[in-house]
């Protein structure tokens, strides 16, 4: 349910960077997913195909890189990505973790189409 | 003409920058706040109603309320005898910052010792949106089934404390209590649980204890608001 929630603020975080690069259309999003983070993409892209309608961003694409969990043993200070489901620290076997990263979603990029003549040529050189 | 324009943005800084902003509000105030979440009938509201009652004399207690619908539960506390605001999310499955900061803008914070918040009853979404608020506490309760921790892996794994409520309840049901307390702890290793039934009071001593001892001084250098 709260993927509504956040297709919205993909949408208004990625309209804000269209518009103020001036671009015409936005044709990809590219989300970042992290391990942990409980958002489904199906429906963030069942939201998408809606609320995108009549924007900037109709149509785009969106992709969606997922992302291991980092951990942090507090015990030996080891760093280490989540093997399954268990945090215990592969090194120490300690129980006091902490986790680094995994849960994020983020808004990594956008590409945009902008009106040819509007971008200098050395920029128009996207991934 | 394609042009890729990094943006790297988190989805939900916009919340997590409020909820800062409450966790802000509730330091200068002096506020020690609870974010309790859990499935719809786990018993939050009774623990709320017993926790106000154990703590009468000792702690000042506010409740914040979040319902899809109806102020049933604020009225329970404050006939506990807390200070309650009911918030109804109109159909939103979680409580997020902007609906906690309102709802501190109608409670005198100068007036209380602690905060409770009841989060909407809902083992997913909650666990995605900060509140700002000081500790997060998830309560389980005996009839839901042991395997909660194994099919609810976030809301288990991002909580502070655990309480599995209606042990009253262990004759009569399946409840395998060392499977349950085995998927707790591979998600979130050392919790610290406090099996009790708000029907009985069996158990609300140690609970009473650790929410009583809750001191801004201590967590503060744990960061970041839950
Ligand atoms: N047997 C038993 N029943 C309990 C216990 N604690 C709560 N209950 C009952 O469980 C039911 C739900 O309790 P509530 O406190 O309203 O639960 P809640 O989590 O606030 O429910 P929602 O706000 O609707 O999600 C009520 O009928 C309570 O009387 C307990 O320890 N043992
Ligand atoms: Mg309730
Ligand atoms: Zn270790």
């Amino acid at each position: 349910m709260h993927e509504m929630v956040i297709t919205e603020s993909v949408l208004k975080t990625a309209l804000e960077h269209a518009g103020a690069a001036g671009a015409s259309r936005i044709t990809d999003i590219h989300l970042v997913v992290g391990q942990l983070s409980t958002f489904v993409d199906d429906s963030i892209q069942f939201y998408w195909d809606i609320i995108s309608q009549g924007t900037l961003a109709e149509g785009a694409q969106l992709h969606f890189r997922r992302v291991p969990a980092e951990l942090l043993c507090l015990e030996c200070e080891a760093h280490y990505t989540l093997p399954g489901d268990d945090l215990a620290c592969p090194e120490c076997g300690g129980t006091q973790v902490r986790i680094v990263a995994g849960d994020e979603l983020n808004l990594e990029a956008i590409d945009v189409e902008t009106d040819g003549d509007t971008v200098p040529a050395s920029t128009g050189a996207g991934g | 003409m394609i042009q890729r324009i990094p943006v790297v943005e988190k989805i939900l800084s916009a919340n997590d920058r409020l909820a800062e902003h409450n966790r802000t509000k509730l330091d200068s105030a002096g506020v020690f706040s609870y974010n309790l979440m859990a499935s719809p009938g786990a018993g939050k509201t009774s623990l709320i109603e017993r926790t106000i009652a154990g703590l009468a004399g000792r702690s000042r207690v506010a409740v914040i309320d979040g319902d899809i619908a109806t102020s049933i539960d604020a009225d329970r506390a404050r006939a506990a005898g807390a200070i309650a605001v009911q918030i109804n999310t109109g159909g939103e499955c979680h409580l997020d910052a902007v609906m906690l900061q309102s709802a501190l803008d109608t409670l005198d914070l100068n007036s209380v010792d602690l905060l409770i918040v009841e989060n909407v009853g809902n083992l997913i979404c909650p666990a995605s949106f900060k509140l700002g608020t000081h500790t997060s506490v998830l309560i389980a309760s005996v009839p839901e089934g042991d395997d909660k921790p194994y099919k609810y892996p976030g809301m288990y794994r991002g909580v502070d404390a655990l309480v599995i409520n209606k042990v009253d309840l262990l004759p009569y049901v399946e409840f395998d209590m060392e499977y349950f307390r085995r998927g707790v702890e591979i998600l979130n290793p050392g919790l610290v649980t406090f099996p009790l039934s708000c029907r009985t009071g069996e158990g609300l001593e140690a609970w009473l204890e650790w929410v009583a001892a809750g001191r801004i001084e201590e967590m503060s250098a744990e960061g970041s608001p839950t």
